[in-house]
């Protein structure tokens, strides 16, 4: 029997991908490890190896077509022991397995053929039906995961995330061997679990919600047609669920900085010696890290049925590439030094520029900031990044005439920041306090390296 | 010059003993200090023991019932010498094991009273004179004694604590057991399964007061018809002891005091850990209401010493103790084990009839906000139960009706206690009620009922 190799999710929310190019031909011989293709999934470009070892019998899907499903065959591979003269045709395979059961889209190519011993795969029916029973009518997609990866988890745990929409494949599990239990979906509820890294769309009517491709009359005016990367459909059906579901309010303060620019000299005159330039933005990832700190119920996240109040400040800083806008994560940044979350940031920033970030790293953050100050923006209001809480935007540092402590009128470099909240989950006063917060961690700045 | 340990356990019971294989299996090099005897209370002077007590006093109680069975049983009766002999000899050949254990472990047991001297110091004074330990890591397991009346010390003459009442002499003929946990009603039904006149007295509104409250008035009222006389919601206010017996004053339910003379008094009201003179002070070891101050991974507040078991609070029971510090020495061998926690500890009582649980009790299921639903299942359409002639008990279970998770189970009747164990698992392992329902259970057991109960908390039991 030949393997079938399916299209993979190389996401938590890969729900098909581009083909971008195949780098195996058929005859070829691969063996596991081996990158036969690469795949551009909604937010970057993956290489997906070989699992199995065998000969290429068939590339099922061209290189460069887009909108292929998880879960569909791209290619089928010989086994070593298969004898050779059975060389099964395509349309053979995909009759042996012709129904697109929820589960399936997981499995790749490997799994497809897992030994009786993987029991506790997914693919039980058992729990497909306890899934699926509990699961919204919407249609939510099943969990997915990288390629390969099975996802364990206790029925109870199953269970709870069907009931909160909550992604399988995005948490991680602290049960034996990696299992996922009960207190790993739960997670921030009981503070001892893993934060659950990221949920699926908060209101089992997201779907729905999302933009209808209506058919729009293009003016007579000449024009040039540019295809939606996979990236761009992403942020775009994202953007409209968080301006549709979620109500926003908007808190702005005026920040003085010179202390924090004044603390950035030395600092980095200090830190040179290393190699490390901390930029302003830096610390502000820091201020607004300790911040949420501070005010606790602004460190949150909104579900249908319970708050998610977090125990550490993960930040997601908005960077903008030219395929659109990414958001890496600088995870602990309550507790990072400001050199660490600088060096991780230059490296997070470089690599979401080469589209070369992973998955987890631009997934689960608590909060996010975008720095809009390098444009010029004086001031702007940020749409939140669901299931987060709040966004902090921050514009340009510029000198401005500035009422002085003794009253006296002078210049200082101020800034504008706006917060904008989950008004569901957050109310004005608690952000406020947050915004507080962060302008006094701002203007002093030591504060935030006790 | 001081012998030099990775790790020294301090008392030998379940907590200790144990402790100090999984040391000795990850490479510790390791001694234990007992001042008594290997095995600790467990194995010497409480469940082994006890529980061999229970069995004669259950064999006695079929002889006497052999016609239940169609059975003949002349002229039966026993020999209070031989029966504590017995429990003694099992106690005795356990305590060997341990000893077994601990050289296949190659464990260096050092007899003696051990008490802290310094950080990583441990001192034992022996018959001659003292033996000094030294040790990165140390674990107190030093265990819990029975807490005496304030106003009645136990004498072990009329007034005895578990251990007199263990190695009785004569048999009471009107005993007064004072106390109605686990430990007080497996002694009361002990005694009253061999004849004596027995009383329980419970300060508090109901008997085995940790139970489900199900459980508790069953079996008030199921030993009531085994003639037991219970008095809740009462407390004892003086005891006079006299040559021959005892005079004990006890204030009712109703605020009344009244007066009654009794051959014995069994005190079961509590344990007080054994904290004192172990050198605790010494290094500034908290406390918390006499109980050594732990983490989930038995660490003390002073870095290298640790605490498991009774010493540390509760539930007080052996496979608490001997799980905490498993834990505890994996942690200190640089493994990463999961915290110690107590939401999964079952509890039993081997008085006839048994009771055990694990969970939350419906109460308090309901008391967390919750919305339960509850299985009840009887013994009497258990065919297995029936058979036996064992056909008065339930198993109960409560289930988070929005999860399906099993919050907790309760189960009262012959045999539950070796039951209990298959919800622990199904509640360890996370299950829900569906695949509960999915199991096959064994036909004819009593575990069948296990089943039944799950299915009538969904409406779907068979059987009744
Ligand atoms: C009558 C009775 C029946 C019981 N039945 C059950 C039951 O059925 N199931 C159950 O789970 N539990 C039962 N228990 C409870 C159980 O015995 C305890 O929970 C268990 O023994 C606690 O173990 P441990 O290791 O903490 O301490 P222990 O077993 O108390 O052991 C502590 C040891 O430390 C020694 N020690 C103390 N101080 C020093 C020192 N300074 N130097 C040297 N050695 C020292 C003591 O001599 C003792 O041997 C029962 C208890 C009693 C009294």
């Amino acid at each position: 029997m030949p393997i079938e190799i399916k299209m993979p999710a190389l996401s938590p929310t890969m729900e098909e991908g581009t083909l971008a190019k195949w780098l195996v031909k058929e005859g070829d011989e691969v063996k596991a490890g081996d990158i036969m293709a690469e795949i551009e999934t909604d937010k970057a470009t993956m290489e997906f190896e070989a699992v199995d070892e065998g000969r290429i019998t068939k590339i099922a899907v061209a290189e460069g077509t887009d909108g292929v499903k998880v879960g569909t065959v791209i290619a089928l591979l010989e086994g070593e022991d298969d004898g050779s003269g059975e060389s099964t045709p395509a349309p053979a395979a995909k009759e042996s397995e012709p129904r697109p059961s929820p589960e399936d889209p997981n499995k790749t190519g490997s799994e497809a053929k897992a030994a009786p011993e993987d029991v506790e795969d997914h693919g039980k029916p058992a729990d497909s039906q306890v899934a699926g029973s509990a699961a919204p009518a919407s249609g939510t997609p099943a969990p997915q995961r990288a390629a390969g990866e099975r996802v364990k988890a206790s029925p109870l745990a199953r269970r709870i995330a069907a009931e909160r929409n909550v992604d399988l494949a995005s948490v991680s599990g602290t049960g034996p061997n990696g299992r996922i239990v009960r207190a790993d979906v739960e997670g921030a509820k009981t503070g001892a679990a893993a934060p659950v890294a990221s949920t699926a769309a908060p209101a089992p009517t997201a779907e729905a919600a999302a933009p209808a491709p209506r058919p729009a009359t293009i003016p007579d005016v000449p024009h040039e047609l540019t295809k939606l990367s996979n990236m761009r459909k992403t942020i775009a059906r994202r953007l409209t669920e968080s301006k549709q579901q979620v109500p926003h309010i908007y808190l702005t303060v005026d920040v003085e900085l010179d202390k924090l620019l004044k603390l950035r000299g030395e600092l980095n005159a200090g830190l040179e010696a290393r190699g490390v330039k901390l930029s302003v933005n830096d610390l502000l990832i820091k201020a607004l890290a300790v911040a949420l700190i501070q005010v606790p119920k602004c460190n949150v996240m909104f579900t249908p049925d319970q708050l998610v109040s977090f125990g550490r400040a993960d930040i997601s800083v908005a960077v903008s590439t030219p395929e659109g806008l990414i958001t890496p994560v600088i995870t602990e940044a309550d507790t990072a030094s400001l050199s660490s979350i600088s060096t991780r940031m230059k490296d997070l920033a470089a690599r979401a520029r080469d589209k070369k970030l992973k998955p987890e790293e631009f997934t689960g953050g608590t909060a996010s900031i975008s720095n809009m100050g390098m444009f010029g923006i004086k001031q702007f209001e940020a749409v939140i990044n669901p299931p987060q809480g709040m966004i902090l935007a921050i514009g340009a540092g510029e000198k401005r005439p500035w009422v002085l402590k003794d009253g006296t009128l002078g210049v200082a470099s101020v800034m504008s920041a706006t917060g904008s909240f989950d008004h569901r989950a957050i109310d004005g006063a608690d952000g406020a306090q947050l915004m507080q917060a962060f302008k006094q961690l701002v203007e002093n700045p030591l504060a935030m390296l006790a | 010059m001081a012998d030099t340990y990775d790790l020294i356990v301090l008392g030998s019971g379940p907590g200790g003993y144990v402790s100090a294989i999984r040391a000795a299996q990850l490479g510790l090099k390791v001694a234990i200090v007992e001042r008594e005897r290997l095995g600790g209370i467990c194995l010497n002077w409480g469940c082994i023991p006890t529980k061999a007590l229970l069995r004669t006093s259950e064999v006695y109680h079929y002889m006497t019932h052999a016609a239940d069975y169609g059975l003949k049983a002349d002229n039966v009766g026993f020999d209070l010498t031989k029966i504590v002999e017995r429990s003694r000899k099992v106690a005795g050949q356990l305590n060997a094991g341990v000893k077994g254990l601990m050289k296949k472990n190659k464990v260096t047991v050092v007899e003696g009273v051990g008490a802290l001297t310094g950080k990583g110091k441990l001192s034992v004074k022996q018959g001659g004179g003292t033996v000094e330990l030294e040790a990165k890591h140390i674990i107190v397991a030093t265990g819990a004694r029975a807490r005496d009346l304030p106003f009645a010390k136990a004498d072990g003459k009329r007034i005895w604590t578990y251990r007199h009442a263990m190695v009785p002499e004569e048999m009471p003929t009107k005993l007064l057991v004072i106390g109605s946990g686990a430990i007080g009603i497996e002694f009361a039904s002990f005694y009253n399964d061999m004849g004596a006149d027995v009383t329980v007295v419970e300060m508090l509104p109901r008997i085995l007061p940790v139970e489900d409250e199900e459980v508790s008035a069953f079996m008030e009222k199921r030993l009531t018809k085994e003639g037991i006389k219970i008095l809740t919601g009462a407390g004892v206010e003086k005891i006079e002891t006299g040559a021959a017996s005892v005079k004990a004053t006890i204030k009712g339910k109703d605020g009344k005091s009244a007066t009654e003379e009794y051959s014995h008094v069994v005190v079961a009201i509590g344990i007080v850990p054994n904290t004192e003179n172990i050198g605790l002070e010494t290094l500034g070891v908290q406390t918390e209401r006499g109980h050594i101050k732990v983490d989930g991974y038995g660490r003390t507040n002073v870095e290298g010493i640790y605490a498991i078991g009774d010493v540390t609070g509760a539930p007080w029971l052996a496979h608490k103790a001997s799980h905490e510090g498993v834990v505890c020495v994996e942690k200190i061998a640089g493994q990463d084990p999961h915290p110690f926690e107590t939401w999964n500890i079952p509890g039993c009582t081997y008085s006839r009839p048994q009771v055990a649980s694990v969970g939350l009790t419906e109460a308090k299921a309901k008391e967390s906000g919750r919305q339960v639903k509850v299985g009840k299942f009887p013994f009497i359409g258990n065919g297995k139960a029936i058979a036996l002639g064992e056909a008065d008990g339930f198993v109960k279970t409560v289930f988070d009706a929005k999860t399906g998770e099993l919050l907790g189970a309760h189960m009262v009747g012959a045999e539950v206690t070796e039951l209990i164990q298959g919800y622990v698992v199904a509640r360890q392992l996370e299950t829900t009620e569906h695949e509960l329902m999915e199991t096959v259970f064994a036909h004819p057991t009593l575990s069948e009922m296990m089943h039944e109960s799950v299915l009538g908390a969904y409406n779907r039991a068979l059987h009744i």
